[in-house]
Protein backbone atom coordinates (compact mmCIF):
# COMPACT_ATOMS: atom_id res chain seq x y z
CA UNK A 1 0.00 0.00 0.00
CA UNK A 2 2.99 2.08 0.62
CA UNK A 3 4.15 1.20 -3.05
CA UNK A 4 2.02 4.52 -4.21
CA UNK A 5 3.03 7.21 -2.26
CA UNK A 6 4.07 10.05 -3.56
CA UNK A 7 5.65 12.83 -1.89
CA UNK A 8 4.95 16.37 -2.64
CA UNK A 9 2.84 16.32 -5.84
CA UNK A 10 5.80 15.39 -7.82
CA UNK A 11 4.46 14.24 -11.01
CA UNK A 12 7.89 12.54 -12.75
CA UNK A 13 8.30 13.31 -16.39
CA UNK A 14 11.31 14.14 -18.97
CA UNK A 15 10.19 17.00 -20.68
CA UNK A 16 12.35 20.17 -21.42
CA UNK A 17 10.60 21.70 -18.05
CA UNK A 18 11.82 19.13 -16.32
CA UNK A 19 15.19 18.87 -17.44
CA UNK A 20 15.55 22.49 -16.53
CA UNK A 21 17.71 23.55 -13.49
CA UNK A 22 16.03 23.51 -10.24
CA UNK A 23 17.58 26.83 -9.41
CA UNK A 24 16.08 28.34 -12.80
CA UNK A 25 12.95 26.91 -11.83
CA UNK A 26 12.76 28.80 -8.55
CA UNK A 27 14.09 32.12 -9.92
CA UNK A 28 11.59 31.62 -12.86
CA UNK A 29 8.68 31.25 -10.30
CA UNK A 30 9.51 34.15 -8.62
CA UNK A 31 10.14 36.17 -11.74
CA UNK A 32 6.45 34.77 -12.99
CA UNK A 33 5.03 35.73 -9.47
CA UNK A 34 6.40 39.39 -10.60
CA UNK A 35 4.21 39.23 -13.55
CA UNK A 36 1.17 38.29 -12.20
CA UNK A 37 1.57 41.28 -9.64
CA UNK A 38 2.93 43.79 -12.66
CA UNK A 39 -0.45 43.41 -14.49
CA UNK A 40 -2.95 45.57 -14.24
CA UNK A 41 -5.44 44.75 -16.62
CA UNK A 42 -7.15 41.63 -18.05
CA UNK A 43 -5.60 41.49 -21.27
CA UNK A 44 -1.98 41.23 -19.33
CA UNK A 45 -3.81 38.22 -17.01
CA UNK A 46 -4.97 36.65 -20.63
CA UNK A 47 -1.36 36.37 -21.42
CA UNK A 48 -0.15 35.01 -18.34
CA UNK A 49 -2.84 32.42 -18.32
CA UNK A 50 -1.53 31.12 -22.22
CA UNK A 51 1.98 31.36 -20.97
CA UNK A 52 0.93 28.11 -17.91
CA UNK A 53 -1.32 26.81 -20.33
CA UNK A 54 1.80 26.05 -22.58
CA UNK A 55 3.91 25.18 -19.88
CA UNK A 56 1.34 22.58 -18.87
CA UNK A 57 1.63 21.22 -22.50
CA UNK A 58 5.46 21.35 -22.71
CA UNK A 59 5.54 19.29 -19.29
CA UNK A 60 2.51 17.14 -20.02
CA UNK A 61 0.73 17.86 -17.30
CA UNK A 62 -2.75 16.90 -17.23
CA UNK A 63 -4.53 20.35 -16.38
CA UNK A 64 -6.77 19.11 -14.53
CA UNK A 65 -3.56 18.60 -11.80
CA UNK A 66 -2.53 22.12 -11.47
CA UNK A 67 -6.65 23.22 -10.95
CA UNK A 68 -6.25 20.36 -7.66
CA UNK A 69 -3.96 23.01 -5.40
CA UNK A 70 -6.59 25.23 -6.03
CA UNK A 71 -8.80 23.18 -3.33
CA UNK A 72 -7.45 24.41 -0.72
CA UNK A 73 -7.17 28.07 -1.57
CA UNK A 74 -10.92 28.17 -2.80
CA UNK A 75 -12.17 29.71 0.55
CA UNK A 76 -9.60 32.73 0.71
CA UNK A 77 -10.48 33.28 -2.90
CA UNK A 78 -13.93 33.17 -2.57
CA UNK A 79 -13.64 35.58 0.70
CA UNK A 80 -11.95 37.84 -1.61
CA UNK A 81 -13.77 37.93 -3.85
CA UNK A 82 -16.78 38.68 -1.91
CA UNK A 83 -15.28 41.37 0.24
CA UNK A 84 -14.48 43.47 -3.03
CA UNK A 85 -17.74 42.84 -4.63
CA UNK A 86 -18.87 44.80 -1.47
CA UNK A 87 -16.50 47.01 -0.31
CA UNK A 88 -15.28 48.63 -3.37
CA UNK A 89 -16.47 52.24 -3.10
CA UNK A 90 -18.04 53.39 -6.88
CA UNK A 91 -20.08 55.72 -8.66
CA UNK A 92 -21.86 54.14 -10.65
CA UNK A 93 -23.85 51.79 -8.14
CA UNK A 94 -26.11 48.48 -9.04
CA UNK A 95 -26.80 47.50 -5.76
CA UNK A 96 -27.85 48.90 -2.19
CA UNK A 97 -28.52 47.20 1.05
CA UNK A 98 -27.72 49.17 3.88
CA UNK A 99 -23.84 49.39 4.11
CA UNK A 100 -23.33 46.95 1.48
CA UNK A 101 -23.05 47.64 -2.34
CA UNK A 102 -22.37 46.83 -5.68
CA UNK A 103 -20.64 48.79 -8.15
CA UNK A 104 -19.22 47.83 -11.16
CA UNK A 105 -15.57 49.36 -10.62
CA UNK A 106 -16.57 46.73 -7.70
CA UNK A 107 -17.26 43.58 -10.26
CA UNK A 108 -14.13 44.82 -11.62
CA UNK A 109 -12.25 44.75 -8.96
CA UNK A 110 -13.59 41.16 -7.31
CA UNK A 111 -12.93 39.66 -10.42
CA UNK A 112 -8.95 40.89 -10.48
CA UNK A 113 -8.48 39.94 -7.10
CA UNK A 114 -9.93 36.15 -7.19
CA UNK A 115 -8.31 36.17 -10.79
CA UNK A 116 -4.49 37.42 -9.49
CA UNK A 117 -4.81 34.18 -6.59
CA UNK A 118 -5.91 31.79 -8.83
CA UNK A 119 -2.63 32.75 -11.21
CA UNK A 120 -0.32 32.76 -7.84
CA UNK A 121 -1.69 29.60 -6.73
CA UNK A 122 -1.73 27.66 -10.54
CA UNK A 123 1.55 29.17 -11.51
CA UNK A 124 3.40 28.14 -8.27
CA UNK A 125 2.13 24.73 -8.84
CA UNK A 126 4.46 24.45 -12.28
CA UNK A 127 7.29 24.45 -10.20
CA UNK A 128 6.49 21.62 -7.49
CA UNK A 129 4.94 19.74 -9.86
CA UNK A 130 7.95 19.29 -12.31
CA UNK A 131 10.96 19.46 -9.84
CA UNK A 132 11.07 16.14 -7.06
CA UNK A 133 11.10 17.00 -3.41
CA UNK A 134 15.24 16.69 -3.62
CA UNK A 135 15.57 18.25 -6.65
CA UNK A 136 14.21 21.42 -5.39
CA UNK A 137 16.43 21.08 -1.65
CA UNK A 138 19.03 21.11 -4.13
CA UNK A 139 17.98 23.98 -5.91
CA UNK A 140 17.28 26.02 -2.31
CA UNK A 141 20.61 24.99 -0.55
CA UNK A 142 22.21 26.57 -3.71
CA UNK A 143 20.22 29.78 -3.99
CA UNK A 144 20.33 30.28 -0.47
CA UNK A 145 24.74 29.16 -0.07
CA UNK A 146 26.14 32.37 -0.67
CA UNK A 147 24.10 33.67 2.32
CA UNK A 148 25.83 30.81 4.74
CA UNK A 149 28.46 33.26 5.04
CA UNK A 150 26.42 35.37 7.31
CA UNK A 151 25.63 32.68 9.16
CA UNK A 152 22.82 31.37 6.97
CA UNK A 153 22.24 27.35 7.58
CA UNK A 154 21.32 26.72 4.14
CA UNK A 155 23.30 23.54 4.20
CA UNK A 156 21.92 22.15 7.11
CA UNK A 157 18.39 23.20 6.34
CA UNK A 158 18.56 21.41 3.06
CA UNK A 159 19.75 18.01 4.47
CA UNK A 160 17.01 18.39 7.34
CA UNK A 161 14.45 18.50 4.49
CA UNK A 162 15.82 15.64 2.41
CA UNK A 163 16.04 13.66 5.51
CA UNK A 164 12.53 14.39 6.28
CA UNK A 165 11.56 13.11 3.05
CA UNK A 166 13.42 9.91 3.80
CA UNK A 167 12.04 9.02 6.44
CA UNK A 168 8.02 10.13 5.43
CA UNK A 169 7.46 6.43 4.35
CA UNK A 170 9.28 4.50 7.09
CA UNK A 171 7.77 6.53 9.32
CA UNK A 172 4.17 5.53 7.88
CA UNK A 173 5.23 2.04 7.76
CA UNK A 174 5.73 2.24 11.75
CA UNK A 175 2.14 4.01 12.13
CA UNK A 176 0.52 1.59 10.20
CA UNK A 177 2.59 -1.41 12.28
CA UNK A 178 1.62 0.44 15.56
CA UNK A 179 -1.54 0.53 15.08
CA UNK A 180 -1.89 -2.74 14.25
CA UNK A 181 -0.26 -3.63 17.28
CA UNK A 182 -2.60 -1.33 19.52
CA UNK A 183 -5.73 -2.32 17.36
CA UNK A 184 -4.39 -5.97 18.52
CA UNK A 185 -4.71 -5.06 21.82
CA UNK A 186 -8.44 -3.55 21.73
CA UNK A 187 -7.67 -0.23 20.92
CA UNK A 188 -10.39 1.79 19.10
CA UNK A 189 -9.55 4.53 16.75
CA UNK A 190 -12.68 4.78 15.11
CA UNK A 191 -15.69 5.48 16.65
CA UNK A 192 -16.66 7.63 19.71
CA UNK A 193 -16.79 11.31 19.54
CA UNK A 194 -14.14 13.31 18.30
CA UNK A 195 -12.85 14.25 21.74
CA UNK A 196 -12.48 10.04 22.31
CA UNK A 197 -10.73 9.70 19.00
CA UNK A 198 -8.20 12.26 19.74
CA UNK A 199 -7.33 10.14 22.72
CA UNK A 200 -7.52 7.26 21.73
CA UNK A 201 -3.94 8.64 19.10
CA UNK A 202 -2.31 8.85 22.03
CA UNK A 203 -1.21 5.60 22.91
CA UNK A 204 -0.27 5.76 19.02
CA UNK A 205 1.44 8.98 19.23
CA UNK A 206 3.65 8.25 21.80
CA UNK A 207 5.65 4.98 20.72
CA UNK A 208 5.96 6.70 17.26
CA UNK A 209 7.46 9.71 18.99
CA UNK A 210 9.88 7.74 20.88
CA UNK A 211 10.91 5.35 18.28
CA UNK A 212 11.57 8.84 15.69
CA UNK A 213 13.58 10.12 18.83
CA UNK A 214 15.47 6.86 18.74
CA UNK A 215 16.22 6.82 14.90
CA UNK A 216 17.29 10.02 14.80
CA UNK A 217 20.00 9.32 17.39
CA UNK A 218 20.97 6.07 15.41
CA UNK A 219 21.08 8.18 12.07
CA UNK A 220 22.58 10.49 13.45
CA UNK A 221 25.73 8.19 14.46
CA UNK A 222 25.50 6.74 11.34
CA UNK A 223 26.05 9.83 9.42
CA UNK A 224 29.52 10.15 11.29
CA UNK A 225 30.69 7.36 10.83
CA UNK A 226 30.38 7.96 7.16
CA UNK A 227 32.39 11.32 7.90
CA UNK A 228 29.47 13.57 7.84
CA UNK A 229 31.31 16.78 9.19
CA UNK A 230 28.06 19.29 7.61
CA UNK A 231 28.43 21.50 4.32
CA UNK A 232 32.02 22.50 4.57
CA UNK A 233 34.49 20.67 2.05
CA UNK A 234 31.59 18.27 0.94
CA UNK A 235 30.99 17.91 -2.88
CA UNK A 236 28.15 16.49 -4.54
CA UNK A 237 27.96 13.22 -6.92
CA UNK A 238 25.40 15.45 -9.21
CA UNK A 239 26.25 18.92 -9.07
CA UNK A 240 23.72 21.41 -9.88
CA UNK A 241 24.90 22.75 -13.47
CA UNK A 242 23.26 25.90 -15.69
CA UNK A 243 22.37 24.23 -19.64
CA UNK A 244 21.54 26.04 -22.82
CA UNK A 245 18.09 25.45 -21.70
CA UNK A 246 18.03 27.15 -18.56
CA UNK A 247 19.04 30.66 -20.42
CA UNK A 248 15.99 29.87 -23.22
CA UNK A 249 13.59 29.75 -20.18
CA UNK A 250 14.97 32.91 -18.91
CA UNK A 251 14.65 34.33 -22.09
CA UNK A 252 10.84 33.34 -22.28
CA UNK A 253 10.17 34.87 -19.19
CA UNK A 254 11.73 38.07 -19.60
CA UNK A 255 9.56 38.23 -23.35
CA UNK A 256 6.78 37.46 -21.02
CA UNK A 257 7.65 40.50 -18.62
CA UNK A 258 8.02 42.76 -21.42
CA UNK A 259 4.70 41.94 -23.16
CA UNK A 260 2.91 42.36 -19.68
CA UNK A 261 4.25 46.03 -19.28
CA UNK A 262 3.40 46.91 -22.84
CA UNK A 263 -0.13 45.84 -22.50
CA UNK A 264 0.07 47.62 -19.18
CA UNK A 265 0.96 50.94 -21.29
CA UNK A 266 -1.40 50.36 -23.99
CA UNK A 267 -4.26 50.35 -21.58
CA UNK A 268 -6.30 48.35 -23.19
CA UNK A 269 -8.35 46.01 -20.49
CA UNK A 270 -6.65 47.64 -17.80
CA UNK A 271 -8.75 48.52 -14.58
CA UNK B 1 55.75 -14.93 6.80
CA UNK B 2 56.04 -11.65 8.38
CA UNK B 3 52.70 -10.89 10.85
CA UNK B 4 51.07 -7.94 9.09
CA UNK B 5 50.96 -4.41 10.75
CA UNK B 6 47.84 -4.23 12.81
CA UNK B 7 44.71 -2.28 11.88
CA UNK B 8 43.31 -1.77 15.47
CA UNK B 9 45.61 -1.82 18.18
CA UNK B 10 43.89 -0.88 21.62
CA UNK B 11 46.08 -1.08 24.90
CA UNK B 12 44.52 -0.48 27.68
CA UNK B 13 41.26 1.06 26.37
CA UNK B 14 38.55 1.93 29.21
CA UNK B 15 35.43 3.52 28.32
CA UNK B 16 32.65 4.95 30.32
CA UNK B 17 29.52 6.31 29.42
CA UNK B 18 28.68 10.11 31.42
CA UNK B 19 25.84 8.76 32.89
CA UNK B 20 27.26 5.20 34.36
CA UNK B 21 28.44 4.31 37.45
CA UNK B 22 30.72 1.96 36.19
CA UNK B 23 32.88 1.83 33.14
CA UNK B 24 30.99 -0.05 29.72
CA UNK B 25 34.72 -1.28 28.66
CA UNK B 26 37.25 -2.21 31.39
CA UNK B 27 40.66 -2.07 30.17
CA UNK B 28 40.81 -3.61 26.95
CA UNK B 29 44.03 -4.95 25.25
CA UNK B 30 43.10 -5.81 21.80
CA UNK B 31 44.96 -5.91 18.86
CA UNK B 32 43.44 -6.67 15.19
CA UNK B 33 46.10 -7.55 11.65
CA UNK B 34 45.50 -6.02 8.93
CA UNK B 35 43.64 -8.55 6.43
CA UNK B 36 41.88 -10.47 9.47
CA UNK B 37 38.23 -11.50 10.25
CA UNK B 38 37.36 -11.40 13.39
CA UNK B 39 34.55 -11.58 15.59
CA UNK B 40 33.12 -9.97 19.00
CA UNK B 41 30.50 -11.89 20.78
CA UNK B 42 28.93 -11.24 24.25
CA UNK B 43 25.50 -11.38 25.45
CA UNK B 44 23.24 -8.05 25.61
CA UNK B 45 25.18 -5.44 27.69
CA UNK B 46 28.55 -6.57 27.68
CA UNK B 47 30.30 -4.26 25.94
CA UNK B 48 30.37 -5.18 22.82
CA UNK B 49 28.76 -2.90 20.67
CA UNK B 50 30.29 -0.18 22.72
CA UNK B 51 33.52 -1.82 21.74
CA UNK B 52 32.58 -1.66 18.11
CA UNK B 53 32.25 1.94 18.64
CA UNK B 54 35.89 2.41 19.85
CA UNK B 55 37.46 1.26 16.40
CA UNK B 56 36.04 4.28 14.04
CA UNK B 57 36.21 7.46 17.17
CA UNK B 58 32.26 7.33 17.35
CA UNK B 59 33.96 7.02 21.33
CA UNK B 60 37.27 8.16 22.19
CA UNK B 61 38.72 6.10 25.23
CA UNK B 62 38.19 7.37 28.55
CA UNK B 63 41.50 5.93 28.99
CA UNK B 64 43.86 4.01 27.60
CA UNK B 65 44.98 4.60 23.75
CA UNK B 66 42.93 3.48 20.74
CA UNK B 67 45.34 2.85 16.95
CA UNK B 68 43.76 2.74 14.05
CA UNK B 69 46.02 1.81 11.18
CA UNK B 70 49.15 2.96 13.13
CA UNK B 71 47.40 6.17 13.88
CA UNK B 72 46.28 7.36 17.68
CA UNK B 73 43.35 8.93 18.29
CA UNK B 74 43.59 11.78 20.72
CA UNK B 75 41.01 14.53 19.19
CA UNK B 76 38.01 14.74 16.73
CA UNK B 77 40.13 15.51 13.99
CA UNK B 78 41.89 12.12 14.36
CA UNK B 79 38.47 10.66 14.58
CA UNK B 80 37.64 11.97 11.11
CA UNK B 81 40.95 10.28 9.95
CA UNK B 82 39.69 7.06 11.73
CA UNK B 83 36.81 6.64 9.96
CA UNK B 84 37.88 7.16 6.70
CA UNK B 85 39.72 3.78 7.22
CA UNK B 86 37.55 2.10 9.23
CA UNK B 87 33.70 1.84 8.05
CA UNK B 88 30.79 0.44 10.15
CA UNK B 89 27.58 -1.12 9.18
CA UNK B 90 24.69 -0.70 11.98
CA UNK B 91 22.09 -3.13 13.23
CA UNK B 92 18.70 -1.50 11.67
CA UNK B 93 19.18 -0.88 7.77
CA UNK B 94 16.56 1.92 8.11
CA UNK B 95 18.12 3.94 10.42
CA UNK B 96 21.59 4.63 8.12
CA UNK B 97 20.06 5.72 5.34
CA UNK B 98 20.36 9.02 4.72
CA UNK B 99 19.21 9.79 1.04
CA UNK B 100 15.45 8.49 -1.10
CA UNK B 101 17.43 7.44 -3.80
CA UNK B 102 19.65 4.43 -3.40
CA UNK B 103 22.66 5.71 -5.24
CA UNK B 104 22.72 8.67 -3.64
CA UNK B 105 22.85 7.27 -0.48
CA UNK B 106 25.65 5.35 -1.80
CA UNK B 107 27.34 8.57 -2.48
CA UNK B 108 26.73 9.99 0.67
CA UNK B 109 29.69 9.20 2.63
CA UNK B 110 32.28 9.79 -0.68
CA UNK B 111 30.58 13.50 -0.69
CA UNK B 112 31.42 13.84 2.53
CA UNK B 113 35.11 13.16 1.69
CA UNK B 114 34.78 15.99 -0.43
CA UNK B 115 35.86 13.60 -3.61
CA UNK B 116 35.14 15.29 -7.67
CA UNK B 117 31.66 14.20 -8.60
CA UNK B 118 33.06 11.68 -11.58
CA UNK B 119 35.29 9.38 -9.13
CA UNK B 120 32.07 9.69 -6.81
CA UNK B 121 29.83 8.44 -9.95
CA UNK B 122 32.54 5.40 -10.93
CA UNK B 123 33.15 4.49 -7.11
CA UNK B 124 29.12 4.20 -6.45
CA UNK B 125 28.89 2.13 -9.67
CA UNK B 126 31.94 -0.21 -8.67
CA UNK B 127 30.73 -0.14 -4.64
CA UNK B 128 26.98 -1.34 -6.17
CA UNK B 129 28.28 -4.08 -8.51
CA UNK B 130 30.41 -5.40 -5.04
CA UNK B 131 27.24 -5.67 -3.46
CA UNK B 132 25.34 -6.80 -6.03
CA UNK B 133 22.24 -3.92 -6.41
CA UNK B 134 23.05 -2.29 -9.72
CA UNK B 135 19.97 -2.28 -11.04
CA UNK B 136 18.73 -0.99 -8.17
CA UNK B 137 20.37 2.05 -8.50
CA UNK B 138 17.68 4.39 -8.63
CA UNK B 139 14.97 2.62 -6.35
CA UNK B 140 13.70 4.34 -3.17
CA UNK B 141 15.08 2.94 -0.18
CA UNK B 142 11.84 1.95 1.66
CA UNK B 143 10.77 -0.38 -1.69
CA UNK B 144 13.77 -2.43 -0.56
CA UNK B 145 13.89 -5.70 1.71
CA UNK B 146 16.05 -5.58 4.91
CA UNK B 147 19.02 -7.76 3.22
CA UNK B 148 18.72 -5.56 0.19
CA UNK B 149 19.00 -2.21 2.58
CA UNK B 150 21.91 -3.86 4.39
CA UNK B 151 23.73 -4.22 1.02
CA UNK B 152 22.91 -0.40 -0.12
CA UNK B 153 24.56 0.24 3.74
CA UNK B 154 27.09 -2.00 2.95
CA UNK B 155 27.83 -0.33 -0.68
CA UNK B 156 27.84 3.35 1.30
CA UNK B 157 31.28 1.93 3.15
CA UNK B 158 32.48 -0.01 0.79
CA UNK B 159 33.09 3.16 -1.62
CA UNK B 160 34.53 4.92 0.54
CA UNK B 161 37.49 2.45 0.02
CA UNK B 162 38.01 1.64 4.15
CA UNK B 163 40.39 -0.35 4.90
CA UNK B 164 38.78 -1.97 8.28
CA UNK B 165 34.90 -2.70 8.01
CA UNK B 166 32.29 -3.35 11.48
CA UNK B 167 29.93 -5.18 11.00
CA UNK B 168 27.54 -4.03 14.33
CA UNK B 169 24.92 -6.89 14.54
CA UNK B 170 24.10 -6.24 10.86
CA UNK B 171 22.67 -9.67 10.41
CA UNK B 172 20.36 -9.39 13.73
CA UNK B 173 17.15 -8.02 12.16
CA UNK B 174 17.14 -9.96 9.08
CA UNK B 175 15.65 -12.91 7.81
CA UNK B 176 18.29 -16.29 8.04
CA UNK B 177 18.87 -15.76 4.23
CA UNK B 178 19.42 -12.07 4.00
CA UNK B 179 21.65 -12.92 6.84
CA UNK B 180 23.72 -15.64 5.45
CA UNK B 181 23.80 -13.49 2.77
CA UNK B 182 25.50 -10.66 4.48
CA UNK B 183 27.74 -12.79 5.94
CA UNK B 184 29.02 -14.09 2.72
CA UNK B 185 29.42 -10.85 1.62
CA UNK B 186 31.65 -10.04 4.32
CA UNK B 187 33.45 -12.72 4.30
CA UNK B 188 34.09 -12.01 0.49
CA UNK B 189 35.38 -8.38 1.47
CA UNK B 190 37.66 -9.90 3.63
CA UNK B 191 39.09 -12.16 0.98
CA UNK B 192 39.39 -8.96 -1.37
CA UNK B 193 42.10 -7.75 1.71
CA UNK B 194 39.62 -5.33 4.06
CA UNK B 195 39.79 -6.28 7.25
CA UNK B 196 36.47 -7.38 8.90
CA UNK B 197 34.86 -7.26 12.50
CA UNK B 198 32.27 -8.98 12.82
CA UNK B 199 29.84 -8.48 15.86
CA UNK B 200 27.34 -10.77 16.74
CA UNK B 201 25.47 -13.00 18.75
CA UNK B 202 25.05 -15.63 16.35
CA UNK B 203 27.67 -18.48 16.77
CA UNK B 204 27.11 -19.85 13.55
CA UNK B 205 28.92 -17.11 12.34
CA UNK B 206 31.07 -15.82 14.66
CA UNK B 207 32.44 -20.17 14.15
CA UNK B 208 33.05 -19.14 10.76
CA UNK B 209 35.74 -16.44 11.41
CA UNK B 210 39.07 -17.02 12.27
CA UNK B 211 39.53 -15.33 15.63
CA UNK B 212 37.26 -14.49 18.13
CA UNK B 213 36.75 -12.74 21.10
CA UNK B 214 34.18 -12.65 23.80
CA UNK B 215 33.14 -9.53 26.01
CA UNK B 216 31.50 -9.80 29.36
CA UNK B 217 31.26 -7.22 32.00
CA UNK B 218 33.27 -4.84 29.50
CA UNK B 219 36.16 -7.49 29.69
CA UNK B 220 37.62 -9.94 27.15
CA UNK B 221 36.49 -13.26 28.89
CA UNK B 222 38.08 -15.47 26.05
CA UNK B 223 39.72 -15.03 23.10
CA UNK B 224 41.10 -17.46 20.51
CA UNK B 225 40.20 -19.47 17.33
CA UNK B 226 36.64 -21.06 17.25
CA UNK B 227 37.37 -24.26 18.29
CA UNK B 228 39.53 -23.30 21.33
CA UNK B 229 37.06 -21.08 23.01
CA UNK B 230 33.64 -23.43 21.93
CA UNK B 231 35.64 -26.16 23.31
CA UNK B 232 35.62 -24.56 26.75
CA UNK B 233 31.30 -24.99 26.56
CA UNK B 234 31.12 -24.71 30.73
CA UNK B 235 33.40 -21.04 30.08
CA UNK B 236 30.99 -20.57 27.12
CA UNK B 237 27.64 -21.44 28.81
CA UNK B 238 28.47 -19.13 31.86
CA UNK B 239 28.95 -16.02 29.72
CA UNK B 240 25.68 -16.32 28.84
CA UNK B 241 26.42 -17.71 24.91
CA UNK B 242 25.30 -20.76 23.27
CA UNK B 243 27.71 -22.77 21.78
CA UNK B 244 27.24 -24.40 17.92
CA UNK B 245 24.92 -27.57 17.77
CA UNK B 246 27.60 -29.82 17.55
CA UNK B 247 29.96 -28.95 20.03
CA UNK B 248 27.45 -28.93 22.16
CA UNK B 249 26.72 -32.73 21.68
CA UNK B 250 30.27 -33.24 21.82
CA UNK B 251 30.18 -31.86 24.86
CA UNK B 252 27.27 -33.77 25.53
CA UNK B 253 28.96 -37.03 24.57
CA UNK B 254 32.38 -36.40 26.38
CA UNK B 255 30.19 -35.85 29.66
CA UNK B 256 28.66 -39.19 29.19
CA UNK B 257 31.56 -40.72 28.83
CA UNK B 258 32.40 -41.19 25.57
CA UNK B 259 35.82 -40.24 24.26
CA UNK B 260 35.23 -37.13 21.76
CA UNK B 261 37.16 -34.60 21.61
CA UNK B 262 35.17 -30.65 22.05
CA UNK B 263 36.93 -28.95 19.38
CA UNK B 264 34.02 -30.06 16.70
CA UNK B 265 32.04 -27.19 14.85
CA UNK B 266 30.08 -28.77 12.12
CA UNK B 267 28.27 -31.74 11.33
CA UNK B 268 30.69 -32.82 8.71
CA UNK B 269 33.54 -33.16 11.70
CA UNK B 270 30.93 -34.67 13.80
CA UNK B 271 30.17 -37.27 11.44
CA UNK B 272 34.14 -37.98 10.40
CA UNK B 273 34.97 -37.96 14.60
CA UNK B 274 31.99 -40.63 15.09
CA UNK B 275 33.05 -42.74 12.51
CA UNK B 276 36.80 -43.36 13.56
CA UNK B 277 35.40 -43.13 17.20
CA UNK B 278 32.92 -46.47 15.78
CA UNK B 279 35.00 -48.35 13.51
CA UNK B 280 38.00 -47.58 16.10
CA UNK B 281 35.96 -49.85 18.49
Amino acid sequence: MLNNITLGQYFPGDSFIHRLDPRTKILLTIMFLVCVFLSRGFLGFGLIVAFIFLCARVAKIQLKFLFRGLKPIAIIVIITFLLNLFMTPGDDLLWKWGILSVSVQGIKNALFMAFRLILLVTGTQLLTLTTSPIRLTDGLESLFSPLSRIGFPAHELAMMMSIALRFIPTLIEETQKITRAQKARGADFESGSLIKRAKALLPLLVPLFVSAFRRADELAMAMEARCYRGGKGRTKMNPLKYAKSDLVAFLCLAALVVLIVLTNKSGIGVI
Amino acid sequence: MPDKPFAIDLKGVSYKYESADSPALDNIDLQVRQGEMLAVLGRNGSGKSTLGKLFNALYLPTSGSACVMGKEIKSEDDAYSARRHCGMVFQDPDNQMVATIVEEDVAFGCENLGLPPEEIRARVSDALSTVGMEQYAKSAPHMLSGGQKQRIAIAGVVAMHPDIIVFDESTSMLDPSGREDIFDLAVRLNSEGVTVIWITHFMEEAARCRRLVIIDGGKIALEGSPRQVFSDVKRVKQLGLEVPDMTYLAWSLREAGIDISTDILTMDEMEAKLWDLMSGT
